[in-house]
């Protein structure tokens, strides 16, 4: 558990640094990529709902403190969102081999309807039309982005193997 | 649980002064990861160049025959505008003009690179490596290298300032036709390309296609923001007008690409007044 929580603190460290300094930087077809959200979604699957909610609360609050957003805009999101994708994960999308493609493609356009609401409700003009001409290419650069951060953050959180019981048959 | 720890964090953020325990918070956090964000920066620049000129080259044609027109029709507008110029300062010194501040003389220049880009399409802003122990202050003009003019400050750390974009929808600043004279309010429009447009230009004004529009250094109303006089912000991409509006329709292509942002040029008053 202790390992687990410090992979997760350095890896959403990175990911937030990557996602602020580079990530949204570019910008092909108009949208950006968001590793933060898809590092969640692959770490939430693998943990669970309750791992997924606190690493969810942590990487929102880092993002909003690289971007000097609002704090809390993003821990709110987040941590509904690594909620959402540990319970799916825990109740029917674990041993599912698309479970990953599927959470991150419903989370992008929730996280994205959840963000508008959340800065229209703090009063901050948003322009949803923009955000919903980015969202297709979001989408797709978010679920180009899941293979390879799945496929690491299974490696990272790999479950420890445990030794075999001998069981003696009378 | 962390749902509630989550809005009572927004909510206190949002009720609090500047100077508040939250934002303090956030500014500590933010320096310590400052130089983590300007690490990754550097290391992921010569990448993002060499995406940028590979990008680029789809167009270079087209745009060196566009360049070498400009260039032969900005060489003429040089000889006359550096005649227009002397005029100017002769009859300045003999009418003993006093005016505002001016940019650039009147302004200190800090260059400072982007560290962090807007997290999302809902939020057009970006965090700079300037902050206020650089003397960047809140509402500083931001340009591009270039000189263009980018946003303003919105928000300052020691380390670090949020610099929010024209193209954020609580941007607008006054701006003023150089060939014509006409004022109006530069704003993002709300349009499938969220163009630029000169709102509140009455239609007997005039207003021309590929007219330069600048900051015209005054409140309209009580819209805009103060920026200095003269900065460059685009040219006139179109006019039109309508019988039932009673402002002309003007759009602005930008002179900046609000997509490739590096490094930035804050604008610090040399003498800042005073808060009140």
């Amino acid at each position: 558990m202790t390992a687990d929580t410090a992979k997760t603190a350095i890896a959403f460290f990175l990911a937030v640094i990557v996602q602020a300094a580079i990530v949204s930087s570019v910008a092909p077809g108009g949208g950006t990529a968001d590793l933060v959200l898809v590092t969640l979604a692959a770490v939430a699957l693998l943990r669970g709902a309750v791992f997924g909610s606190i690493a969810g609360f942590y990487a929102g609050f880092l993002l909003d403190t690289a971007n000097l957003g609002t704090l809390g805009v993003s821990s709110l999101l987040l941590t509904l969102a690594g909620y959402w994708i540990g319970r799916y994960g825990e109740t029917t999308g674990r041993d599912r081999a698309h479970a990953p493609l599927v959470s991150i493609a419903v989370v992008t356009v929730l996280y994205a309807f959840g963000a508008v609401a959340l800065h229209a409700m703090l009063g901050e003009p948003v322009s949803v039309q923009a955000g919903l001409r980015a969202l297709p290419a979001q989408i797709l650069l978010n679920l180009l982005l899941t293979v390879p951060v799945y496929a690491l953050m299974r490696r990272l959180f790999a479950p420890a193997s445990r030794p075999l019981k001998e069981v003696e048959f009378s | 649980m962390l749902v509630v720890v989550s809005l009572a964090m927004l909510t206190v953020y949002f009720r609090e002064a500047d100077s508040g325990p939250m934002h303090g918070l956030q500014g500590n956090v933010a320096s310590v990861l400052h130089p983590f964000q300007v690490g990754a920066e550097r290391v992921a620049r010569p990448f993002r160049d060499a995406y940028g000129w590979t990008a680029g080259l789809i167009h270079a044609r087209s745009e060196n025959e566009q360049l070498r027109k400009d260039m032969q029709i900005i060489r003429q507008q040089a000889i006359q505008n550096a005649t227009a110029v002397q005029e100017n300062e002769d009859l300045r010194k003999a009418l003993k003009f006093v005016s505002g501040p001016s940019f650039p003389s009147d302004y200190d220049q800090v260059a400072a690179s982007v560290s962090s880009h807007a997290p999302s399409e809902f939020e057009q802003s970006l965090v700079i490596s300037a902050g206020g122990r650089d003397g960047v202050g809140f509402d500083d003009p931001v340009l591009s290298v270039d000189g263009y003019l980018v946003g303003q400050v919105t928000k300052v750390t020691e380390h670090s300032s949020e610099v929010t974009l024209l193209t954020d929808s609580t941007s607008s600043v006054t701006a003023v036709d150089v060939a014509t004279n006409t004022v109006g309010v530069l704003e993002i429009g709300e349009g499938p390309d969220r163009p630029f447009e000169l709102n509140r230009v009455p239609k007997e004004k005039v207003v021309r296609e590929g007219d330069t529009i600048v900051t015209a250094g005054r409140r309209f109303g009580r819209l805009g923001s103060m920026f200095p006089r003269k900065i460059p912000i685009g040219s006139v991409k179109h006019v039109g007008q309508t019988d039932i509006e009673n402002f002309q329709q003007v759009q602005v292509d930008p002179f900046v690409d609000f997509s490739s942002l590096d490094i930035l040029i804050v604008l610090v008053p040399k003498a800042r007044t005073p808060t009140p």
